[in-house]
C-alpha cells in the first residue's frame, strides 16, 4: 500500500525484518517467526508480533527497537500489537535460523511441536562436537524457551531451544 | 449476571490463580535446592506471571471501566481476589512447593486442553498458548513426585506428608458457580465435572508409580472463588502489593 509518505507496508516490514532476537542476537525476529505483519490502518503502521512464551520478557525491548528502528527512518506514527493467536511454534523457524542458532552453540529443536515433546526431546545433537549423547540437565534452562544439556562426549553444557 | 460480568470473573479467577501462584515461586528464586531447580521454579513462575497479565488485561477490558492489568493485579483488596485456596498455600518444604505443583499443573493441563476449544477467542487463544507451557509444569512436578516418592526412606515420607497435607485444598479445584455455568452454556466456559475424574486418574497413576498412597477423601476447604482466603494471601498481598500502594502509578 502506498500511503501518503510513499512508505509501503512492505518497506516497513523490511525496514525491522533484521532486527535482532534479544536473547539470541544471531537469528532476527523475522527468521524466529516472531514478526507476524505489518498493516496500515488509521494513519498509523501496526506491527504485529507474538511472543515465543507468554510471558518473553524480550517483548517490550523488541517493541522499543521497531520503533527506534522505523524512527531512525522518519517513521513515528507506529503501533506495536501483540497477539497470542495463532500461537507461536517453533515450527515457524527457519532452516536457515536453525543453522545460525547450531554454529551459535545453541541446539535448534529437532522436531515439528508434537504432543509427545519429552520422548523425542533425547539424544539432543551437540552443537559444539555434534555427538548425539547428550542427556538432560534441567529441562528450564537460562531463558523461557531454552533448556539445559550436557555433552557426554564433549561435556560441554549446552542450551537447546525446546520444541514448543 | 450478564454475560459480560460472568467473563469478567472468570477471567479474574483463572487469572488470579496464575499470579498468585507465580508470586509464590517467585519468592523461590535463588532459594531453591539447587541451581537447575531455582532455573525451573523461576522459569514457572514466569509462565504464570505472563498468563495472568494476558488474563488480567482481558478482565480489565471485558470490564470497560479504564483499568489494566497492572491495576487488577496490585490495586484490589484481598476480598476481590478469587484464586484457588490451594493456589495460595506457602512454598513450606520443597516436597510441599512439588505437592502444590502436582496437584495445580495436573488441573491446568486438563483445563486448558478444554479451553482451548472456547468460543471466546482470546480466552481460547491464551489457553493454546499457555497450554505447550503447562505440559513442561506438569511433567517437571510429575517427575519430582515419583523421584521423591520412589526415592529414600525420609524423601518418600516427606512426598507422602506433603500430598496428605495439602489435599484438602484440591476440591474446590472442581467447584462450579453461576459463572461458570452461564459460561459452558455459552460455548465459552469449561465444565469442570468431566475433568474430576480424569484428574484422579492421572494423580492416582503418578502417585502409585511414586509409590504413594492416594489420600482419602475427607473435609474439603472452599472459599476462595468468593474471595475468602486463608491468612496466607494477605501475607503475599502485602508484600507483592507494597510498591503500588505506596507509590500508585510507579513505573521505571
Amino acid at each position: 500500500m502506498v500511503t501518503d509518505n510513499h512508505i509501503s507496508v512492505i518497506d516497513v516490514y523490511n525496514l525491522i525484518s533484521d532486527i535482532p532476537d534479544p536473547e539470541i542476537p544471531v537469528i532476527t525476529i523475522k527468521d524466529l517467526g516472531m514478526l507476524r505483519k505489518v498493516d496500515f490502518d488509521n494513519d498509523n503502521y501496526v506491527v504485529t508480533i507474538t511472543p515465543t512464551y507468554t510471558a518473553c520478557p524480550a517483548m517490550k525491548m523488541i517493541e522499543d527497537q521497531i520503533k527506534e528502528r522505523l524512527h531512525e527512518h522518519h517513521i513515528d506514527n507506529v503501533k506495536v500489537n501483540l497477539t497470542y493467536t495463532p500461537a507461536w511454534t517453533t515450527d515457524w523457524l527457519s532452516e536457515e535460523a536453525k543453522q545460525k542458532m547450531r554454529q551459535y552453540g545453541i541446539a535448534p529443536p529437532t522436531h515439528s511441536s508434537c504432543s509427545k515433546i519429552f520422548a523425542v526431546e533425547e539424544h539432543i545433537q551437540c552443537p559444539q562436537c555434534k555427538s548425539k549423547n547428550s542427556s538432560v540437565i534441567s529441562k528450564f534452562g537460562s531463558t523461557a524457551c531454552k533448556a539445559l544439556y550436557k555433552c557426554n562426549d564433549c561435556k560441554e553444557v549446552f542450551d537447546y531451544f525446546k520444541c514448543h | 449476571m450478564t454475560k459480560q460480568e460472568a467473563l469478567y470473573k472468570y477471567s479474574i479467577r483463572l487469572g488470579d490463580d496464575a499470579l498468585i501462584l507465580g508470586h509464590r515461586l517467585s519468592e523461590l528464586c535463588s532459594r531453591a535446592p539447587f541451581i537447575e531447580e531455582d532455573l525451573a521454579l523461576t522459569n514457572i513462575s514466569l509462565d504464570m506471571i505472563g498468563r495472568a497479565q494476558a488474563l488480567l488485561a482481558y478482565a480489565a477490558e471485558t470490564e470497560g471501566k479504564g483499568k489494566d492489568a497492572d491495576f487488577l493485579a496490585y490495586r484490589r483488596p484481598e476480598i476481590e481476589y478469587q484464586n484457588h485456596l490451594l493456589i495460595e498455600q506457602p512454598n513450606g518444604d520443597f516436597a510441599q512447593t512439588i505437592a502444590r505443583q502436582f496437584f495445580v499443573s495436573a488441573f491446568e493441563y486438563l483445563f486448558y486442553i478444554e479451553l482451548e476449544k472456547s468460543k471466546d477467542a482470546t480466552l481460547a487463544a491464551i489457553a493454546s498458548k499457555t497450554i505447550k507451557e503447562i505440559k513442561y509444569h506438569q511433567q517437571h512436578a510429575a517427575e519430582w513426585v515419583i523421584r521423591l516418592g520412589d526415592g529414600t526412606e525420609k524423601s518418600h515420607a516427606k512426598m507422602q506428608h506433603a500430598i496428605d497435607d495439602l489435599w484438602m485444598w484440591t476440591g474446590e479445584l472442581f467447584e462450579m458457580d453461576e459463572v461458570d455455568n452461564l459460561l459452558i452454556k455459552e460455548g465459552i466456559g469449561v465444565d469442570l465435572v468431566p475433568l474430576k475424574a480424569a484428574w484422579y486418574n492421572q494423580i492416582q497413576t503418578v502417585l502409585t508409580e511414586a509409590t504413594l498412597t492416594m489420600p482419602e477423601d475427607g473435609y474439603m476447604q472452599t472459599g476462595g472463588r468468593k474471595g475468602a482466603h486463608t491468612e496466607n494471601l494477605g501475607h503475599i498481598l502485602s508484600e507483592m502489593q507494597y510498591l503500588q500502594r505506596a507509590y500508585p502509578d510507579a513505573t521505571w
